[in-house]
Formats: structure tokens, C-alpha cells, sequence
């Protein structure tokens, strides 16, 4: 892994949305690298701006009412926030390329898969009629559709949701992309085809050697892919890590709470733990740290100080300085 | 991968798991069969095509063989069907088929010549008077549906109006007043859209930020433009403006179709706007796809469906609007027979000779009911959410 080289940095991102009265901070100042061929999470309630993030690397946030205020989205050495709708159009699909949450929703009904998907190859590539059709089938092998052929000349509706899925993904992966953005691919299909989805996830980043940015809020589904996690709660990032970090020692009270509200076997019988009250109105966010008004661990300063990120070592940090101070002086 | 290897994984899968594989013209000629009134339609629509077109073949030129033109007072007001008096009619005017076939109106000329003729009169009007109103209908619609939120700066409603007010006063001769607008709409161009700010900052602020202000959004600016053209009675609108312009087919073409886009306008913008939010939408942008090809790929065949249908019932309107202007004598021109002309003429006849009026009345009824048959049954063909699973 090229630890100096991050494919992607994002920096003091800030995408506000603009209604009536104060403007909704969905994302408020995050930052985050995804490096070559490195498969990042970002985790985290619905509501807590992990989308808007992800549709703001591809430059797809709607300008009104969205607004980008703040922020840098470097991309292989060119801010993504500068480019014009021309030379993002030629990054889109490309160089990154998203596959979204509902693939019901997401092919078009009035095409066939054969249509939609060598649309997705010829946008970015001259390829002749033939070796579009061979290359075709040969992407739907690789995203395990039995009998391509037929597929082909299908609608989307003929498909099942899992099929439909994989159809996105092999879209997605048209044009041999440097990132791939998978905003929650798992969350409308069954448990047993999302494992699917998942193994067929990891076996072709790792064959194809690109990085995944993985938007999910489902920590089993993170903790088998993930090599590095961002969480996330009300727009900003309250802890990041590796997977062993986040998972064996979590030091915000957010990632606590959503690994404590996870089924495990040793909890049987016991009631499920869930974190109190729910994700504050963007519009209208508590002053301090977001999480305080939930938070077990809530001091009085937390009302008032935004909270900085702590450094636990080896790229772990945690916005949490209540619980730092208290490790530190167990320690 | 070689050939073998695939037809062989090709049987592996599929011989006993699917359903037979039809091509799309099987799948469309199918539909089709199961809808007999679509088919039905499409057929007379057919039928009425070649009508049309063999018409023109055989009603024009120099010597037709079908004469619409040919008076034969000797014989005036025969029946359908009934055979010529030889003994009274010079050579050339024996009709071709030695029989009249829809009889003679009261100039004696062969009516089945003159439906000939009207037939394709008829097609050209519908068609092209339509294809008119949905180019503007799915244009003014899917800018108004997809880019509605953007707005237009007074400048450039400004730039509008000068240039179509200059290219009016051009056409009706003022040509100096008309230059002048021009140029002012030119030079608003060089100086507002290149930069927006580079030669502008020398006018006072003022009028800059009244120039450069929002003024309205793109989707009330045409939609206002539907209600207003909504408001003219259409048919009276188009009687002024054929009162105005010289009588002619084209004419009547072009200004049935200026008249006509508002409601395509319509539906299409009402589909575009819940189109667009669709996931696929975004999908597509994000794989790098532009917004024209957005717009006019994928969201337009979703929004076709009542298009599609408001179009092959707006041919038949068309028709009837070409009938009925030509009836109250602003169509076409006389000579040339139109189904409406003949039924006007019929019309003075209708006791002594009811075929004279029934037989355009029956065509117009016949071709524009099979037009909206096969333009409901279209809509249910071309919309793969509305069939079953197979």
C-alpha cells in the first residue's frame, strides 16, 4: 500500500443546504484520504451526511438548494471542486465511478441491460460494435451473471434485485475507475445475496487493484471489508481508524454506542443496548460536540467547546476529549 | 473466450431455465397481437398511407389518370357506383375505371379522384403539423421540466426581446427600427455573456445588478408562455393568421403546429419533473453522461408514453382542424380538393346527394378513430412497466 500517495483527500469539506431560515450544515467541515487500492468506510447514522459526501466527490450535490461552502476535493492532484461540468463529466464514470443504494430504482426501465451498459462503456471509450458486445459479457461474467448472453436483451424488471445490483456494479466498473464510491449496495437486498454482493466486491478490488470508498450504516457489513473507517455523526467525522482500532477499541462514545447496539452471541438474551434520542436536525445543531445530548460521558464543557480530534497513535483519532483525558489518567 | 465455449455455457444455463427468446420485433408484433384494436388501427392507418401516397401518384402531374379536376357538367350529381353515359362525354373525360366509384359532385367531377387527392393533403397536414407541435412540445417541456430551477437574467430576456422584436420589424420592412434592435441585442451579447463581469464594471452598479438580476425562473417563464398561448382560442387564432397569410397548405401546416405544442409541453414537463429525480438519473450522471443526452436518452423514452399518445391523437385534430378551416373556406386553396372542401361543397347537396357529404365525413371519421386506437394501444406497447413478466 502507498502510504504517502492518497488517490483522494478531502479537506474541510462543507456542504450546506440552503431552505427557508438556517441553512441544514449536512456535511460541516470533514476530511478524509482514500489511498491506492485501499478500501475506506464511512459509517454512520441516516442523516449524518455520509451521501451528500459521497455526491459531492463526483460534483452531483444539486447547487440550489445545495451549496458547497468550504472545502477541497483533491483527485490525483486536481481540486474536483474547480473543474468545470465538462472535465467532470470526463472524471465521472472514468476515473470514479458510484453505484447506488437502490438498484431497483437506478437502471433505466425503458432500456435493455445490453443498452444501458455499453452506454456506460462507449461514453468514455471508442470500441467498436463487436468487441463492445464481447466486452460486455465479459463484464457481466465478472460481476458472476450466469448466462450473459441473455441477460443482454433483458429489462431491468426481468432482473432480480441482487442481478440488478451486480448489473450497476459491472457498470460502475465499465471504465477500469481508480475509485469506485458504493453508497450503501447492500442495504435493499437480502442478507444472504449482500453477502454475495460483498465477496463479489472485495474479489474485484482486489483483481483490479482500486479503492472502494464504502458508505454504509451497517458495522457488520464495515467490519468485513474495511481496511480504514471514518464515523461519522451530524456532518463531521467523530472517530477514525483501522478496522482492529475501531472495532477492538473504540474511544468515542458514538462508536461505542453503535458497537454496543450490535446483536453478538454473548449478548443472548439480554436486552439490545440502542443509544438514546436520535440525529439532530442539521438546521438546528446542538453548540459543542453534536453527540453531547446522547452522550453517557457528557461533562459540562461539552456544551460549549467543539471537541478536537484526539491522537490514539497509529492513525487513530476520536473527537472525544473527555474520554482521552479519562484513559490518560487511568494510564 | 472462443466461440465453442461459449454456445456450449450458453445450453448449460438456459435451454431448461428460460422461456423462448423473442427479437423485438417479434416481441412488438406479439403485443401487438394481443391488443387487436391497436392492430386494428395501425392497420387502417396503413392503408390510409398507401391511399395517400398512390393519390399523389395518380392525381398529379400533367395528364393524371385519376382527374380530380375534370368537369363534366353533362354528368353532374350520379350516385356511387354508377357506370358514365359514354354517349355524352368527350375522350378524355371517361373516367379511368369506367365507373364512378363515390359518384360525382355537382360539377361532375369524380369524387373518388378528388378523396384521392384530399387523402394526402389530409396525411401531410396531420403529420407535419404535428411533428411541428412535438418538436416544440418536447423541447420548450424538457428544458422547462429539467432546468427549471435555473434562472434567467433580465439581460438575457432582455437580449430575447430585442432579437425577435428586431427580426419582426425586418420582416414587416421597417428595416431600419429592426437593425437597431438587432445591434442592441448584439451588443448586449458581447458585453453580458462572454464574462458576465469583465466589461460590465464600468456601467453603474446599479443598472448592473437590475441587468444581472434574477428574473425569472426558466420553468415559470415557459410555463407562463403555455397559459398565454392557452388562453387564444386556438381555432380563431389560426383563422386570423391564415386570413393574414397567403392561402396555402404549407401555411396551414406550420400554423396548426405554432398552435398546438402547449399541451405536449405539458406532459412532458410533468413527466420530466418526477423523472428527473429518479435514481437512474443520477445514476447516469454519474457515469459522466451530459445533460443533453440525459434529457433527450434517457428521461425523454420514460416520458414518451403520453406524448406518443397526445400526438396520434393530435394528428387526428390536426385533420379535423385542416377539415374544418377548409370547410368554412380558408383552407386550400379551390381547385385543389381537400376531404374538408368536398364536404363544404356537399353540404349545399345533402338531400339530392347525401354521399357528397357521408363519404369525406365517414374517411374523416374512420381515419381519426384509427389513430387514437393505435395511439392508446402504442402507449401500452412501449411501456415495458405495463406489460407482464415473461
Amino acid at each position: 500500500m502507498g502510504h504517502d500517495t492518497p488517490l483522494l483527500y478531502v479537506e474541510n469539506l462543507k456542504v450546506y443546504f440552503q431552505r427557508n431560515g438556517a441553512p441544514a450544515r449536512a456535511v460541516d467541515g470533514i476530511s478524509f484520504g482514500i489511498r491506492k487500492k485501499e478500501t475506506v468506510c464511512i459509517v454512520g447514522e441516516s442523516g449524518s451526511g455520509k451521501t451528500v459526501s459521497a455526491l459531492s466527490i463526483l460534483g452531483l450535490v444539486p447547487i440550489p438548494p445545495g451549496n458547497i461552502v468550504d472545502g477541497k476535493i483533491i483527485f490525483s492532484g486536481q481540486n474536483l471542486l474547480t473543474l468545470d461540468e465538462k472535465k467532470m463529466q470526463k472524471i465521472r464514470g472514468n476515473h470514479i465511478s458510484m453505484v447506488f443504494q437502490e438498484p431497483l430504482t437506478c437502471l433505466n426501465p425503458v432500456f435493455t441491460i445490453g443498452d444501458q451498459l455499453s452506454e456506460a462503456v462507449r461514453i468514455h471509450k471508442p470500441i467498436d460494435t463487436k468487441a463492445l458486445y464481447r466486452y460486455c459479457i465479459q463484464l457481466l461474467n465478472d460481476v458472476g451473471i450466469p448466462s450473459p448472453e441473455q441477460r443482454l436483451s433483458d429489462y431491468p424488471h426481468q432482473l432480480s434485485g441482487g442481478q440488478r445490483q451486480r448489473v450497476m456494479i459491472a457498470m460502475a466498473l465499465s471504465c477500469d475507475p481508480d475509485l469506485m464510491i458504493a453508497d450503501e449496495p447492500t442495504t435493499a437486498l437480502d442478507v444472504t445475496v449482500q453477502a454475495q454482493i460483498l465477496e463479489l466486491l472485495r474479489s474485484i478490488q482486489q483483481k483490479r487493484s482500486m479503492s472502494v470508498l464504502y458508505i454504509s450504516h451497517d458495522l457488520g457489513v464495515v467490519s468485513a471489508i474495511a481496511h480504514w473507517i471514518y464515523v461519522m455523526y451530524a456532518g463531521v467525522i467523530v472517530e477514525q481508524g483501522n478496522t482492529d482500532q475501531i472495532f477492538r477499541s473504540a474511544r468515542h462514545p458514538y462508536t461505542q454506542g453503535l458497537l454496543a447496539s450490535l446483536p453478538s452471541l454473548s449478548k443472548r438474551g439480554k436486552r439490545l443496548y440502542s443509544i438514546p434520542g436520535s440525529v439532530p436536525n442539521p438546521a438546528y445543531k446542538p453548540t459543542g460536540c453534536p453527540f453531547h445530548p446522547r452522550c453517557p460521558h457528557a461533562i459540562l464543557s461539552c456544551r460549549e467547546e467543539y471537541p478536537e480530534m484526539c491522537d490514539y497513535g497509529h492513525g487513530h483519532l476520536a473527537r472525544c476529549p473527555v474520554l482521552y483525558e479519562k484513559g490518560a489518567r487511568s494510564n | 473466450m472462443n466461440p465453442t465455449e461459449e454456445t456450449t455455457t450458453t445450453q448449460m444455463y438456459t435451454e431448461p431455465l428460460l422461456a423462448p427468446k423473442r427479437t423485438r420485433k417479434q416481441e412488438f408484433m406479439h403485443l401487438l397481437g394481443q391488443n387487436w384494436l391497436a392492430g386494428l388501427g395501425l392497420f387502417i392507418f396503413i392503408l390510409f398511407f398507401c391511399c395517400a401516397v398512390t393519390g399523389l401518384l395518380l392525381t398529379s402531374g400533367s395528364k393524371p389518370i385519376f382527374d380530380p379536376a375534370m368537369i363534366r357538367l353533362q354528368e353532374k350529381l350520379r350516385p356511387p357506383l354508377s357506370k358514365p353515359h359514354l354517349e355524352l362525354l368527350n375522350p378524355e373525360q371517361i373516367p379511368p375505371l369506367n365507373v364512378y366509384l363515390m359518384g360525382t359532385d355537382d360539377l361532375g367531377r369524380d369524387v373518388f379522384s378528388r378523396m384521392l387527392q384530399g387523402a394526402w393533403v389530409s396525411l401531410t397536414v396531420g403529420f407535419v403539423a404535428v411533428g411541428i407541435s412535438v418538436f416544440i412540445g418536447i423541447f420548450m417541456g424538457g428544458i422547462a421540466g429539467y432546468f427549471g430551477q435555473h434562472y434567467i437574467k433580465t439581460v438575457h430576456i432582455l437580449f430575447f426581446l430585442c432579437l425577435i422584436g428586431g427580426i419582426g420589424l425586418i420582416i414587416i420592412n421597417s428595416i431600419f427600427a429592426g437593425t437597431v434592435l438587432l445591434l442592441l441585442s448584439l451588443s448586449t451579447l458581447v458585453f453580458f455573456f462572454p464574462s458576465g463581469h469583465g466589461s460590465a464594471e464600468k456601467e453603474p452598479p446599479v443598472l448592473k445588478s437590475i441587468l444581472m438580476a434574477n428574473a425569472v425562473s426558466m420553468d415559470t417563464l415557459i410555463m407562463r408562455i403555455v397559459d398565454i398561448m392557452l388562453c387564444f382560442p386556438s381555432f380563431f387564432l389560426i383563422l386570423t393568421v391564415v386570413a393574414l397569410l397567403p392561402a396555402s397548405i404549407y401555411n396551414i401546416m406550420i400554423v396548426i403546429g405554432l398552435t398546438s405544442w402547449m399541451g405536449t409541453t405539458r406532459f412532458v414537463r410533468a413527466e420530466f419533473l418526477s423523472l428527473r429525480e429518479q435514481d437512474f438519473v443520477a445514476a447516469a450522471k454519474a457515469l459522466g453522461i451530459g445533460n443533453f443526452r440525459i434529457i433527450f436518452r434517457h428521461i425523454m423514452p420514460n416520458a414518451i408514453a403520453p406524448v406518443l399518445v397526445s400526438a396520434t391523437i393530435g394528428i387526428a385534430s390536426a385533420i379535423l382542424t385542416e377539415a374544418g378551416l377548409s370547410f368554412l373556406g380558408f383552407g386550400v386553396p379551390p381547385p385543389h380538393a381537400t376531404w374538408g372542401n368536398i364536404l363544404s361543397d356537399g353540404k349545399n347537396f345533402i338531400f339530392d346527394a347525401p354521399w357528397l357529404t357521408f363519404i369525406p365525413g365517414i374517411a374523416i371519421l374512420i381515419v381519426v378513430l384509427s389513430f387514437n386506437l393505435f395511439g392508446e394501444g402504442l402507449r401500452d406497447i412501449f411501456n415495458p412497466k405495463l406489460r407482464e413478466r415473461h
